[in-house]
């Protein structure tokens, strides 16, 4: 019965779908992977940020992904005159509004709002639409104001939804190809992870410490919950 | 060294002896039942997270900018850039929910023993008001951090009070000092979060327990321990809350402590439940959310006012129901017609009530995180169906279940077959 209720209390179970869209595929990130935490960076650099900031983040804090000062100010920071600055992007939210129909969100804490799932899935789910304004459109996001920033690395990719069979059950997709990209699927993919390995980092940089001070933390109550029942035995002894 | 301070707290005490005698009368000689169970942690659990909040408040505060166009950024600023920031705002957001968790397990070890009946009605009464108070502190909060659930969240409750006749619109114009939810509320509820709600809620806490202490704690078998006294004037069923509940109540708070940490440094977010995720996109006055959910602890009340049904388009008899779901507790000590307190000699009839009325809390909790849409909707058409989504259909009968379990109480509780209490606490 107490232990019913404690489990109704704090883990109410839902699973939060796709709400009956396109279904999300799971992401393969790995947030102690430096490499890729670094490729991700890159990718964020060089296709995001022109529209995207990340004003939250500063460019120094990305040496706790194993980069030094001097990388960041050669490789990176191409929006930035000093290294302790915010990670803001290029356009102005007006620009934005202007050429999108809505100013590019702020990515520092996407992956908190999205989650790594979306993301991941989003950002592999263009296709060429000529009704849409940029050209582009996304299942995962339909009419989504961004046009599809990586179609270099991808290629382009047609979408066909059909109706589900017998009219019950999820929609069907089905993607052709209509260009090869620089990338083949396989690396195209490892190339989303990774930036879908750093957008998470960046929406929440202290992860890391934080199960690290955890794990400690849960250690000492550990110790101090055996000498806190010792204690109290010891006082309830006498308690008839 | 030892005898220096000795020495000093005699001088302390010659002058001031009201400090040993408080000591006395609140621990050391407060005669506590000796049969208290695991539901009897929640209170002092209740001041630890209180504690908590503040100490943790006032750091955040430190750091926190009561400004629209800031407040998102400087959070992001605790959460990144401040040393141990991240720290003290998941100790903050998790106290938030952990003080509604310990506060509805001590509400309900209430009403499993009975404790809100004579002679504890004022007792019961401070702890209501505590309630209470505790909610708008929390609604307060949650506009802070100033992102999409925060701001619609803080639009939905203040619309709340428009819907009440002829004054609505202007109280609420007044409850946000603007036409719509700005910096100027996120001021006022700043001010209202950081000093005034806690002052009240300090108050308060010193008002229940020393309303508890003057009438002595209830305990699992309902009995008063006062009615039996040993030759020395003491209860015989009681012990001194001081040492034997001081060193068990340090026991259950390192437990409390250890469920606490886990949840702050491994699930901050509780898949969404304590930290929503559309709370991570700044406030957008221009973009309403689909889904509006506030955060788990209201959606009992926020159920019932989604399912009564509006009346000449005005929502305020949804709002009446939700305001008199909360303020029905105030009369629980009289609508208890029962002869006994504690569950344990209770009836079927009571028993039943209350395990529905756990039910009905936990649905209507439920339901009120989710789309009225989350179950679908009824396949086939009625004219009394004014919706057919089968959520809120559920919402309404367990609505009426929830105000069943009080107003039918005078009844169930008179009829019920009551066992036997005994006159001296059982082990």
């Amino acid at each position: 019965m107490k232990k019913t209720i404690f489990s109704i209390l704090f883990f109410p179970f839902v699973a939060i779908a796709a709400e009956g869209g396109y279904p999300l595929d799971p992401s393969p990130h790995d947030p102690r992977d430096l490499v890729s935490l670094q490729a991700g960076a890159r990718t964020f650099v060089n296709y995001c940020l022109g529209c995207h900031g990340a004003q939250y983040v500063r460019y120094q804090s990305l040496t706790a992904i194993g980069l030094t000062e001097t990388q960041i100010r050669d490789h990176l920071m191409f929006t930035a005159d000093k290294i302790g600055e915010p990670v803001r992007n290029t356009i102005s939210a007006k620009e934005g509004k202007q050429w999108f129909g809505v100013a590019p969100p702020d990515l520092s804490v996407i992956a908190r709002s999205r989650g790594a799932d979306w993301l991941y899935t989003y950002l592999r789910s263009f296709y060429r639409d000529p009704k849409a304004a940029t050209g582009w459109n996304n299942a995962v996001f339909p009419n989504v104001g961004m046009p599809h920033a990586l179609w270099m690395l991808q290629g382009e990719r047609r979408l066909e939804v059909a109706a589900p069979e017998g009219g019950h059950g999820h929609l069907q997709y089905k993607w052709s190809e209509l260009s090869k990209g620089a990338l083949s699927t396989t690396e195209y993919d490892a190339t989303v992870r990774d930036l879908v390995n750093f957008l998470v980092y960046v929406g929440e940089p202290h992860a890391a410490s934080r199960r690290a001070t955890g794990v400690l933390t849960l250690f000492v109550l550990g110790v101090l919950f055996v000498l806190a029942y010792l204690l109290k035995k010891e006082y309830w002894k006498d308690v008839k | 060294m030892a005898a220096q301070l000795r020495a000093l707290w005699g001088w302390f005490d010659a002058r001031m002896p009201s400090v040993a005698e408080q000591w006395k009368i609140h621990a050391a000689a407060y005669y506590a039942p000796k049969n208290f169970n695991f539901w009897y942690f929640f209170g002092s659990l209740a001041m630890l997270v209180l504690g908590i909040q503040i100490v943790s408040g006032i750091f955040l505060t430190m750091n926190y900018k009561p400004d629209a166009a800031l407040a998102f950024g400087s959070v992001e600023y605790i959460m990144r850039d401040v040393p141990g920031g991240w720290l003290l705002r998941y100790i903050h957001s998790t106290g938030a929910s952990a003080f509604f968790i310990v506060v509805y397990l001590h509400m309900f070890r209430g009403l499993l023993y009975g404790s809100y009946k004579q002679p504890r009605e004022l007792v019961w009464i401070f702890g209501v008001l505590i309630y209470l108070t505790l909610m708008g502190e929390a609604f307060f909060g949650y506009l802070l951090p100033w992102g999409q659930m925060s701001y619609w969240g803080a639009q939905v409750i203040v619309n709340l009070f428009g819907t009440v006749p002829v004054i609505g619109p202007d109280l609420a114009l007044w409850i946000r000092g603007d036409y719509v939810v700005s910096d100027a509320t996120l001021n006022r509820f700043f001010a209202l979060h950081v000093i005034a709600f806690p002052l009240v809620l300090l108050g308060l806490v010193v008002a229940h327990i020393l309303a508890l202490h003057d009438v002595g704690s209830n305990n699992p078998d309902g009995v008063e321990i006062k009615k039996v006294k040993g030759p020395d004037g003491h209860p015989l069923d009681g012990i001194p809350f001081h040492p034997y509940y001081t060193v068990k109540d340090i026991m259950g708070a390192v437990l409390f402590l250890a469920v606490f940490c886990f949840i702050l440094f491994f699930v901050p977010e509780v898949g969404g439940y304590f930290l929503e995720y559309n709370n991570f996109i700044p406030a957008d006055p221009l973009k309403t959310p689909p889904h509006i959910a506030p955060v788990w602890y209201f959606t009992p009340y926020y159920s019932i006012l989604r399912a009564v049904p509006p009346l000449f388009h005005s929502q305020f008899p949804g709002v009446l129901a939700m305001g008199i779901a909360t303020l029905i507790l105030f009369f629980l000590p009289w609508l208890d017609r029962s002869p006994v307190k504690s569950i344990r000699y209770r009836g079927t009839l009571y028993k039943s009530a209350l395990a529905m009325f756990v039910v009905v809390f936990l649905v209507l909790g439920y339901l009120g995180t989710e789309p009225t849409t989350v179950w679908g909707q009824f396949g086939f058409d009625a004219f009394f169906l004014d919706t057919k989504d089968v959520a809120t259909w559920v919402a309404r009968v367990c609505t009426v279940l929830y105000f069943a379990f009080f107003f039918l109480m005078p009844w169930y509780t008179a009829r019920d077959e009551v066992k036997p209490v005994p006159e001296r606490v059982t082990a």
